[in-house]
């Protein structure tokens, strides 16, 4: 058995998989790249050849101009992948987002297994996690620290409902990352029952179209430019963060700013966002999902790769399981937790 | 519990008074005795359990939680309450609701540190009101609980309450428990809040408020008009201010108006009643803690109206400027140190009852005749009269005033000589008649984004002036003096003319001077530029006069008082 260290190998920008001469998820351009999902910090332009899942293609053609159909770039379905020098890549269910991965390697009698970004409870515009058995299992630890439970998503939902409800002259204004989130709040919304059309922020529109012609149906979504001010009164609005309290906002009816994270568990954070209606709702694992999975792989060891590495690595001591940081930089988009 | 942590959670993330004052008024008007008595108290931070301090909550988390985790928590959180209530185990986990978590069962058993089993049997035995049958803990069941609590039993005491809470009940609990709520409610929107709920004079309220100790049983029964106003006999109550208006007449008979000078120090009322000694701030709040040299030294049965002011060295024994005084305010408990180095003392100018009288009902003329002969009474190192100006007329006193150039002098008060003292600003009674304030031509450096309302535009702003090595120096912030048509001319000039952005603040093209208006300026050594603003706000937009025409900082050194 080689030792991974040989064969895998963390640098500051991603990961590189020596014998394939391959990295995962670097954060800046390289000649090969497998790609565990769309979102900014994982995946960028300007890569000579990318592997990813059609969804996560498409995505990166959409956001980074990325050519979907030049033969140089690859698509591999949920369990199906490639090899190159002498590594076995595969994909599988990482629950993050529409498209989201997690990449198995093996590499002579090794199994490693990179997490990308993933959470384990249902979500309505992407497939389930999958439980990939491993012998190093290397997570992220974005809520890795015990202070970041997130509740149910369907109370979120009904506390957002309630909210709109409550005050029908307003409208609420949902803080939702663009890719993925967005799609999630629309998606609980509809499975709420909320059947109104849904206000968006122009930023979203072809990603919103994207996950519809992907099979996620969101229901009607409306411009809010294209939109007359008092008709959305009484309705709901999403908009990338960093539109809450930009100049935008001022075309909307008295809007409660909400937004949808899960930072929101921690009030002073909420508060300094200048939020009124926290909504936990997070595309990542908290707390109880990281350790509770770190626990089932059973893994002979674990590498982290971003977010609170201190809490997960102190877990992982207390517990007497093998742990080490990767230190990965570049990883550190806020807005999209 | 769950009344008050949802209260005090919509507190937190509610910025307009308006609507904090509804949500308050709401929960007074549909919570019973005692619960809304205890939570108000605690809204208002006046309840200590001196037993409960976050000293002992850290120590209690480390025998549920690992030190480091903790650690590592608190720190990312910033506030010990919120973290402890964040990972104090949840005691018994409902799974969860319609979350079904994939693959097998996702139990907390492993995110979390089981306490030893003699922790649990030791909490089992601290007596507590039975949560069975009704279920939830009350508010009252929770102060009752930690009043009885010692330095020894509280650990225990705490524990078994934050093992019967959710999350956001235990956030309630330790706030409660600890002080320190951050949620914006000063005692005064209490009390508005309470007058709004039972439809009743703010006035009242601010009189029997303090008068009557938590949970305020006597005060909702009158409230909701199932009692009689309370009596306040021998209690040292506080009786709302007499207020003024800004004087906007061109003349004024004197006459018919008395007139004295208008102190730059802090209002207070000193009130000795059943044996006690209190000193209350503008807003009704009590501050003697902060000034135990005034309370010993005040023993005469009266109420007094007055300035609280600091003595300067620099002034010869005088009243020192107000940022002197800004060193005694706020605190809890003084050092001799402060004591020595800022001595207080009032300058006292009304007297609303002595010896058992209230003289509030006699004209300004009568109580000033008691006033005068009062003072003797009370220690001259601590109190001393404010002074009737003796103006010939309202062209004198003009003259005077522009004239007057001491440090703690803000400018002059006209009292109608006839008046009453009555609690809040009523027409043609008392008028304020500030200095006309200094105004420097700044230059706009720093935006940054406003709150509620404002919370879409760049409404607050740093403004410099230049320093003999043409370096420009922050000299102050000021958010207000413009109008909502110059505050979106601003806005725009922000966004248009951004070098750079930190968080929430722009940093601007140094192009734009902005006349800015303040009441007086002070050496500071929190400032680069040595000097601190009192009041500043925007006068003017200054759009025809270039940067580099701007006022240097010598110019301002000048103008210190």
């Amino acid at each position: 058995m080689a030792k991974p260290k040989s064969w895998l190998e963390p640098h500051p920008h991603g990961l590189y998989v020596k014998p394939a001469d391959l990295w995962i998820d670097p954060s800046r351009p390289v000649e090969r790249a497998a790609v565990t999902h769309g979102h900014a910090d994982h995946a960028r332009s300007g890569h000579g050849a990318v592997f990813a899942t059609p969804e996560t293609l498409a995505i990166m053609a959409l956001r980074y101009g990325v050519d979907v159909e030049a033969s140089h770039n690859q698509a591999f379905g949920y369990g199906d992948g490639f090899e190159r020098g002498g590594v076995r890549f595969s994909f599988f269910p990482a629950g993050h987002v529409l498209g989201s991965a997690q990449i198995l390697m093996e590499y002579a009698g090794e199994r490693i297994v990179i997490t990308g970004d993933y959470k384990r409870r249902p979500d309505p515009t992407c497939v389930a996690f999958e439980f990939v058995p491993c012998d190093i299992f290397i997570t992220e630890a974005t809520f890795g620290l015990p202070v970041f439970r997130h509740p149910p998503t369907s109370d979120e939902i009904a506390k957002l409902i309630g909210a709109v409800r409550a005050e029908p002259d307003r409208c609420v204004l949902v803080g939702a990352y663009a890719l993925g989130k967005a799609q999630r709040v629309i998606a609980e919304l509809r499975a709420a029952g909320w059947d109104a059309p849904i206000y968006i922020h122009g930023a979203m529109e072809k990603m919103c179209a994207l996950y519809a012609a992907h099979g996620v149906d969101l229901g009607e979504l409306r411009l809010v430019s294209e939109t007359d001010k008092a008709d959305m009164a009484g309705q709901i609005v999403v908009a990338p963060p960093s539109a809450l309290n930009d100049r935008w906002s001022r075309r909307l009816p008295d809007p409660v700013t909400a937004m949808a994270s899960g930072w929101m568990r921690v009030r002073q954070r909420a508060r300094q966002r200048m939020v009124e209606l926290p909504l936990v709702i997070s595309d990542h694992a908290d707390w109880d999902e990281l350790t509770t999975t770190i626990a089932e792989v059973n893994p002979k060891e674990t590498w982290i790769t971003h977010g609170s590495e201190d809490g997960l690595l102190r877990w992982c001591e207390l517990h007497q399981r093998k742990a080490r940081a990767l230190h990965l930089v570049g990883r550190d988009l806020e807005e999209e937790a | 519990m769950k009344r008050f942590a949802a209260l005090i959670d919509r507190l937190i993330y509610t910025r307009s008074r308006n609507s904090k004052l509804a949500l308050i008024a709401d929960y007074l008007e549909h919570t019973p005795d005692p619960d809304r008595g205890w939570a108000i108290a605690a809204l208002t931070e006046s309840l200590d359990f001196p037993a409960v301090k976050s000293a002992m909550v850290r120590a209690l988390l480390a025998t549920r939680v690992d030190e480091e985790l903790f650690r590592l928590s608190r720190h990312f959180v910033g506030d010990t309450a919120e973290t402890a209530a964040l990972l104090w185990p949840e005691p018994f986990h409902p799974s969860p609701s319609g979350e079904g978590l994939g693959v097998g069962s996702i139990g907390l058993a492993q995110g979390r540190w089981i306490p030893p089993a003699a922790t649990r049997e030791q909490s089992s035995q601290v007596s507590l009101p039975s949560p069975e049958g009704e279920g939830e803990m009350s508010v009252a069941q929770a102060v009752d609980a930690l009043s009885a609590a010692t330095r020894a039993t509280a650990p225990e005491i705490l524990a078994s309450l934050l093992d019967r809470l959710d999350a956001d009940g235990r956030y309630a609990l330790l706030k409660l428990a600890l002080g320190g709520m951050r949620v914006g409610v000063s005692a005064r929107l209490a009390k508005q809040a309470f007058a709004q709920a039972f439809d009743v004079p703010v006035d009242d309220v601010e009189e029997l408020w303090h008068a009557i100790p938590p949970p305020y049983a006597p005060l909702f029964a009158w409230g909701e008009g199932r009692a009689e106003r309370p009596d306040l006999a021998d209690v040292a109550f506080f009786r709302p201010f007499m207020l003024a208006h800004p004087l906007e007449e061109e003349s004024i008979d004197l006459t018919d108006y008395a007139a004295e000078w208008k102190w730059d120090g802090i209002r207070v009322q000193i009130v000795h009643g059943g044996g006690e000694t209190r000193i209350y701030s503008r807003g009704g709040e009590e501050i003697s803690g902060a000034f135990p040299e005034l309370v010993a030294a005040f023993d005469q049965d009266a109420v007094i109206d007055g300035e609280l002011l600091v003595r300067g060295e620099a002034q010869g024994g005088e009243a020192a400027s107000f940022n002197a005084l800004q060193q005694r305010l706020g605190r809890k408990t003084v050092s001799k140190k402060m004591l020595a180095d800022y001595p207080a003392f009032v300058r006292v100018y009304d007297l609303l009852a002595v010896d058992g009288n209230d003289l509030r009902p006699l004209p300004w003329t009568e109580r000033r005749r008691q006033l005068e002969a009062f003072v003797p009474r009370l220690a001259d190192s601590h109190f001393d009269l404010s002074q009737v100006i003796d103006a010939k007329d309202f062209d004198d006193l003009a003259n005077r005033r522009a004239g007057a150039r001491d440090a703690a002098i803000e400018g002059v008060m006209l009292k109608r000589r006839d008046a009453p003292y009555v609690a809040g600003r009523r027409a043609g009674l008392w008028y304020k008649w500030k200095r006309d304030p200094l105004t420097a031509d700044c230059v706009m450096m720093y935006a940054q984004r406003g709150n509620g309302r404002r919370a879409s535009f760049y409404s607050d702003y740093t403004f410099g002036c230049w320093s003999d090595d043409g370096e420009l120096l922050p000299v102050g912030k000021a958010y207000s003096g413009f109008t909502d048509e110059e505050l979106k001319w601003l806005d725009k000039f922000v966004r248009d003319n951004t070098l750079n952005r930190f968080g929430p603040v722009r940093e601007v093209e140094k192009s734009l001077v902005l006349e800015v208006a303040f009441d007086s300026i002070h050496a500071s050594k929190r400032h680069k530029s040595g000097l601190a603003m009192r009041f500043p706000r925007i006068s003017r937009i200054r759009r025809d006069k270039p940067a580099e025409e701007a006022d240097r900082i010598a110019t301002l050194l000048a103008m210190v008082t």
